[in-house]
């Protein structure tokens, strides 16, 4: 269960977030959607922990959080950017395992395992020692899914999933999230693309940007 | 032809002081640089002021005058309690300038590496320094290469200018030579010499460059 509590995000004077309240029960999908510049993707920035509320609580299960924490524990928030960052210069079964193998310490045997498992199941079993630039658009959308998976997050978070991708792919899309779901794994979908949005989503926040 | 014979022990010998130079202030300069170059981007102003005033200062003197400087002007500073030999001398002065010239290359490398890398590490969990050592200076390295490569010519050349402080290298090694026997062809042999070791040092860089590109 993941709650926000009068998230406020200010950029100088600017408001951005206005006390957002939401929840989000596990296994659930939440989509924001709302107009460019409305401040959906700083709302994800802001649960991630890439940046930091002006005030409010985000609380996971009761207590409050740091995502980026980079301590030995049970990671809470993954996170599949729009452009999906992944790291060019690694093989895509090494984009999976570098976090499990520096973060939480893993053997590489078993982080190599956790990650053929990882790209068994997205469909990139025969990609393991490409390199990202040699994908398609939406392999490396489900590389990016599998190096955040690896992390073993409670909460998976995308940025436009559909934004980079041909528009034949959004079906493919949403029969990933789901099928992601039917697993138990809670997401939260940032969009513009209602329609999208009204497919998958358990529950729909709108966000609306403010007036000055 | 004899001639030849005769002069190049003497000329190798003065080689081999040159890329002693060369290999050490590479060593001392690239991680160096790498860091400095971490330090101007740093998010820290009194941390960025400091280092592009050092920058600022090793870029805009004559590398011969920094020579000079450490060898006879820190002794006179300090009283003779920083009294360095010759060669260490040599090695502070270049290490310091080229320190500079990698730190401003690497700092155009990790500003031309996207935000969203150091994000993406971030909520991975990555610490600061394992992004930067696993994710950041990969793709650096890359970038700068080139530039970098530049760099590592002109030292190989910049390398001479220890004459300065009394120090034998190739270029003075010839030098003696052609004044001792009233002859050019020392010098030829230098520059033969220095030929050779950019046209190896150019080799080994093409080679690096192709050694990376198995990404893009």
């Amino acid at each position: 269960m993941l709650e926000l509590k009068n998230i406020t995000k200010r950029f100088g004077k600017r408001i951005i977030l206005d006390n957002v309240n939401l929840s989000l029960e596990d296994g659930k999908i939440l989509c924001v959607v709302g107009q460019s510049g409305a401040g959906k993707t700083t709302l994800l920035r802001c649960v991630s922990g890439l940046e930091k509320p002006d005030s409010g609580q985000i609380l996971v299960d009761g207590k409050q959080i740091d995502p980026v924490s980079t301590k030995n524990e049970d990671s809470v928030i993954g996170v599949v950017f729009q452009e999906f960052q992944l790291f060019p210069h690694l093989k895509v079964l090494e984009n999976i395992m570098l976090a499990p193998e520096l973060v939480l310490k893993k053997s590489k045997a078993e982080a190599r395992k956790q990650a053929l498992v990882l790209l068994e199941k997205l469909s990139l079993a025969d990609k393991a020692d490409l390199y990202p630039y040699q994908l398609s658009g939406g392999q490396k959308q489900r590389l990016a899914i599998a190096r955040a998976l690896a992390m073993k997050p409670k909460i998976l978070c995308y940025d436009e999933p559909t934004s980079a991708l041909d528009p034949a792919l959004r079906d493919a899309v949403k029969d990933l999230l789901l099928g992601l779901k039917s697993e138990g794994m809670s997401q939260i979908v940032v969009t513009h693309d209602m329609e999208f949005a009204q497919q998958i989503a358990d529950k729909i926040l709108k966000v609306e940007a403010l007036k000055k | 032809m004899n001639y030849i014979f005769e002069v190049l022990p003497s000329l190798l010998e003065g080689a081999k002081l040159t890329l002693e130079i060369f290999f050490w202030t590479l060593v001392g300069a690239l991680p160096l640089g790498l860091l400095v170059g971490l330090g101007l981007t740093s998010k820290f102003t009194p941390l960025r002021a400091v280092l592009r005033f050092y920058v600022w200062l090793m870029r805009g003197t004559p590398l011969l005058l920094q020579l000079i400087f450490v060898f006879y002007g820190l002794p006179l500073i300090a009283n003779g309690v920083l009294t360095l030999q010759r060669y260490d001398a040599a090695l502070f002065a270049f290490i310091l300038n080229y320190t500079a010239y990698f730190a401003e290359i690497f700092r155009g490398g990790l500003q031309s590496i996207d935000r969203g890398q150091y994000e993406s590490a971030k909520v991975l969990r990555l610490s600061y320094w394992q992004t930067i050592r696993k994710v950041v200076t990969p793709q650096v390295i890359k970038i700068v290469l080139p530039s970098i490569g530049n760099e590592v010519i002109n030292l190989i050349k910049d390398s001479s200018l220890v004459y300065v402080i009394g120090l034998g290298d190739l270029l003075r090694a010839g030098n003696i030579a052609t004044s001792r026997d009233v002859t050019l062809t020392p010098l030829i042999l230098v520059g033969v010499i220095y030929l050779i070791l950019t046209a190896l040092c150019t080799y080994i860089l093409r080679k690096l460059e192709q050694h990376y590109s198995y990404w893009r």
